[in-house]
């Protein structure tokens, strides 16, 4: 019962700060945007399987390149397979690619900036340096050069897309924690004798906390787009399962057959998930750093 | 100091960024699981058969044996000299073509896409930007605003796809897999820019065509880019209008157009000019797709099918090169910056 | 033949229109500036004052408005005044120089290219080597070397870019120099000298000065004529020897109590209880209420008027009645 209580009043207060989102202006709403965004396509995902009208991955449950219409409509695609359906279900992957790479980013680049700043010297300057190289380099190439190595697969696709993220997070976990490190109260902390674990974990992290979740978010916007790059390529996941990255690239193959509803729906998906996720980012941002007070 | 130390301290800089490149990826290529040429065989070959292809390609040799070599191939100025392209291995698809080759023929496609879409991007997306930085909370900087941000959320090849299906359906521009109209002869190489070429040679249709094959390609590309341009152009902006030398100059009755451009846009521009240096990365990535898209001869094209043909030789080659090209656009920024920015230099 | 006056205001207000409110940043401010008159606008940060400087040119930011008022320089109605107009009395005909000089120049640009620019777009026949020529003349009665003209700013201290700014502010023979907090973010020594220049420079060309300053010190010491500011409202208004000799407003008062005086070893330093109001919701009545000692039960009701106490010396304070007579 207990549990039943603690669950309600966190839900209560969440409620709460969202709502009092709306008050926050311009930026407010644009989190408050985005988050509708995003729940609803992951909602869609995830009842999706029970709704589709049709089997999505059945072939042939229409005519082939059917435009769309009452019975199907969002129409067919190459294979007879009913795009609405597909649509329904079509943002799966992504969404696990994603989060998969963002929380991987976030387990690897995190502790690693909390560290390798903290303790300063050589340590913090040579990670720094590989780190801003690989920071420098061309995301896509990267993961293009990684995933061509590993081979296909959603840990795979996660794994090329998180390297090429985990020095976003690096790096402004590092500019915060020098900024902080300085500050008295740290030095006071230090003074009393506190560990450094102690000092990372109570003084450094929960201050850096904001920052991480505006470049999370931001990360998964650009984590969809990557993936759906490199599903493009041919990286991607391959076998059969409804995807739109893979419906987009093969709605392409069949581009001059004309049939423009197999490319525009999953397209349209993606952009409101990579949309949903950077209103999130920005909004979070400007309500952070409000650059812009009078 | 002057300017010219400035620059040469700067290129010293440069090395050893590039030998961690390097480093980090032959690493990437070499380190990660999985065994090269097994997997470029997919099992089709007889061991002999693999064993004849690790031998050809080196890898049969102790890792940093390997890594000397790899070093060594770039910066062997005897090889370079002899055929006009650095040593960065043999083909695995074609044994006997040297990838140094193809993607020195490859990459003046990918520079000329890259420039003309920075060109077009930066133009939309700075205009864009002082406009709506000079409209603050209007209807029309929030549609600007609104532009920007779902322009970057749009994957660029989506964008490439859905004006294959206007301008094809409509102007029959669908993609040849040339840089130029089939019809016509490309024009003689000086920069490998075929709309420069065009230019040099006088010869006006040539230059039409070429355009014209860029068009697509680079608009989406650009429209893609420009996002960022605007968002970022606007946020200066803002700031920059506050500054107290606006005011002043406002105050000393000079045109508004003057104070703008002059005076806020000029100093704004810094910061806008260190991003398009760091969209330049950017810029490959989405290279890489619309080429793809529109297929558009350059390195990203190549390294895509040698993806489908599994030849790592070929892919860690290309993947060197645009590690090279980003470390000296950005080295061309960081003189630039200087140039505009007389502080910097101290 | 009745003398115009060079600058006339009446009754203007200011409102700042920001998200969270309105902010009446500048209310029934009214008075009268001669040719070759200096005025001192003294108050704290907040007290509308560096607003006022700006409303006269036309200049309030973004978003600010004007929303009452008229103000006259020689005799033209500026409210009214296309853009273009407005633009060609604006350091022209009045000069205005920003508080602090280290952000007030083009960073990019050098100083001599700043007086071309400002010479050219007012008198666009002169020629560019004879605006330079004129560039270097001022920057000689400034002080400042003239083979400096291709130099940046940043290669100058702060005060030395504050002789440039008030160069640029006189380059072009203008009958009034508003000058916003010309020395606050200069040292004591430093600001004497830019004041004296400024003096010296006001004399030779008969130019007519509103001097800015929350000091009032300085103030008292140059300006014929002075207005205090409060939360926007004009204080008091009077002679420099009179607010000195004899203040009527509280505020006035406490400004100059706290006013520290070298000849006076054992001086208690006081300051005026607590701080200025919050613009987006002022008290009710007088402004002043809550940090006034002589507060009275009229004074949380009423905004009290501004009269004159005395021939020309105004004062907005119930203290004193129809007579002027001061009620204690």
């Amino acid at each position: 019962m207990d549990k039943v209580k603690v669950t309600k009043s966190m839900l209560a207060r969440l409620v709460h700060n969202v709502g009092s989102l709306t008050k926050k202006g311009p930026s407010g709403w644009m989190v408050i945007i985005g988050i509708i965004i995003v729940s609803a396509l992951v909602i869609m995902t995830a009842i999706g399987p029970w709704v589709t009208p049709y089997n999505p991955s059945e072939s042939n449950v229409g005519p082939i390149r059917a435009p769309p219409s009452l019975e199907y409509p969002m129409g067919t695609n190459h294979l007879g397979q009913d795009m609405l359906s597909r649509t329904l279900v079509g943002g799966s992957i992504m969404l696990q690619v994603s989060a998969l790479s963002v929380l991987v980013c976030f387990l690897i680049g995190v502790p690693l900036g909390l560290f390798s700043s903290y303790t300063g010297g050589y340590l913090d300057s040579s990670v720094s340096l590989v780190i801003d190289a690989v920071y420098a380099f061309p995301g896509l190439v990267i993961a293009i050069a990684v995933a061509a190595v590993l081979g296909p697969g959603v840990v795979n696709m996660a794994l090329s897309i998180a390297v090429v993220y985990i020095p976003s997070y690096f790096r402004i976990v590092r500019s915060q924690v020098l900024s902080i490190k300085e500050l008295t109260y740290t030095e006071a902390a230090r003074a009393a004798g506190a560990k450094w674990y102690t000092i990372i974990t109570r003084y450094i992290f929960p201050n850096v906390i904001p920052s991480i979740v505006v470049v999370a978010t931001v990360n998964f916007a650009d984590a969809v787009l990557t993936a759906a790059g490199l599903t493009f390529i041919g990286l991607g996941v391959t076998y059969d399962i409804p995807d739109w990255s893979w419906d987009l690239t093969n709605g392409w193959k069949y581009l001059s057959s004309r049939a423009w509803w197999i490319i525009s729906f999953p397209g349209l998906m993606i952009i409101l998930l990579a949309l949903g996720f950077t209103l999130i980012g920005e909004g979070m941002s400007e309500l952070l750093n409000p650059k812009l007070q009078r | 100091m002057g300017l010219r130390t400035y620059i040469v301290t700067r290129i010293l800089l440069t090395i050893p960024t590039l030998l961690l490149l390097l480093t980090t990826v032959f690493l990437i290529m070499r380190v990660l699981p999985g065994d090269p040429v097994a997997l470029h065989f997919e099992k089709k070959a007889t061991p002999e058969q693999m064993e004849q292809m690790r031998h050809l390609l080196g890898l049969d040799k102790p890792l940093w044996e390997q890594y000397i070599d790899y070093l060594w191939g770039l910066v062997d100025v005897g090889y370079f000299l002899a055929h006009g392209y650095p040593n960065l291995g043999k083909s695995m698809q074609v044994t006997s073509e040297d990838v140094g080759g193809q993607i020195f023929s490859a990459f003046p496609a990918t520079l000329e896409l890259a420039i003309y879409s920075m060109i077009l991007a930066s133009v939309i997306g700075i205009l864009l930007g002082v406009v709506a930085s000079k409209s603050y909370n209007s209807v029309l900087d929030h549609l600007i605003r609104g532009s920007g941000t779902v322009a970057y959320a749009v994957p660029v090849f989506f964008l490439g796809i859905v004006l294959q299906l206007i301008f094809g359906v409509y102007l029959h521009w669908l993609p040849t897999g040339l840089r130029i109209n089939p019809s016509v002869e490309p024009p003689a190489t000086i920069t490998g820019l075929y709309t420069i070429d065009s230019l040099l040679e006088g010869n006006i249709i040539k230059l039409f065509e070429s355009f014209k094959a860029l068009a697509l390609p680079s608009l989406t590309l650009g429209i893609v880019l420009s996002g960022i341009f605007i968002r970022l152009t606007r946020m200066n902006m803002l700031e920059t209008l506050r500054f107290d030398f606006v005011a002043a100059a406002r105050a000393r009755g000079l045109k508004e157009g003057t104070v703008t451009y002059g005076y806020a846009l000029r100093n704004a521009f810094l910061p806008i000019l260190t991003m398009m240096g760091l969209q330049f990365a950017m810029l490959l990535g989405g290279a890489i797709l619309t080429e793809t898209t529109f297929s558009w001869p350059g390195l990203g094209r190549y390294i895509v099918t040698r993806i489908n043909f599994r030849d790592y030789t070929a892919i860690q080659g290309a993947v060197v090169m645009f590690g090279l090209f980003v470390a000296l656009v950005s080295l061309a920024v960081d003189i630039l910056y200087a140039y505009f920015d007389p502080r910097i230099r101290l | 033949m009745i003398k115009l006056p060079l600058l006339d205001i009446d009754s203007l207000a200011v409102d700042y229109q920001t998200g969270t409110g309105t902010v009446r940043a500048i209310y029934d401010v009214s008075f009268r500036l001669e040719k070759g008159e200096t005025l001192g606008l003294a108050g704290e940060s907040g007290s509308g004052k560096s607003t006022l400087g700006l409303s006269i040119m036309r200049l309030v930011p973004y978003p600010g408005v004007i929303t009452n008022g008229i103000i006259r320089i020689d005799e033209t109605n500026i409210m009214k005044l296309p853009e273009h107009e407005m633009r060609s009395i604006r350091g022209k005909k009045v000069g205005y120089i920003f508080q602090d000089p280290m952000t007030s120049l083009n960073p990019v640009k050098k100083i001599g290219a700043h007086f071309v620019e400002l010479i050219r777009t007012h008198e666009p026949i002169v020629s560019e080597k004879e605006a330079l020529e004129r560039a270097k003349t001022i920057l000689k009665n400034l002080g400042i070397l003239p083979e400096r003209i291709n130099d940046y700013p940043h290669q100058f201290s702060g005060g030395m870019r504050q002789r440039i700014m008030i160069g640029l502010a006189i380059a072009l023979n203008p009958s009034l120099v508003i000058a916003d907090e010309p020395t606050t973010a200069l040292d004591v020594i430093v600001q004497e000298r830019i004041l004296d220049l400024l003096e010296s420079l006001r004399k030779i060309y008969g130019m007519a000065l509103i001097l800015i300053s929350h000091d009032l010190s300085i103030i008292l010491e140059r300006c014929d004529r002075i207005i205090v500011m409060y939360a926007g409202q004009m204080a008091e208004y009077t002679t420099g020897a009179e607010l000195h000799r004899a203040p009527k407003h509280p505020y006035t008062e406490g400004l100059l109590q706290s006013i520290p005086n070298i000849e006076l070893s054992d001086q208690k330093l006081s300051a005026i209880p607590g701080s200025p109001p919050n613009m987006l919701n002022p008290p009710e009545g007088c402004r002043f209420w809550p940090r006034c000692p002589y507060v009275m039960e009229i004074c949380r009701l009423k905004v009290p008027p501004l009269i004159a106490a005395e021939p020309n010396h105004l004062v907005r304070c119930f203290l004193y009645g129809e007579k002027g007579a001061r009620i204690e």
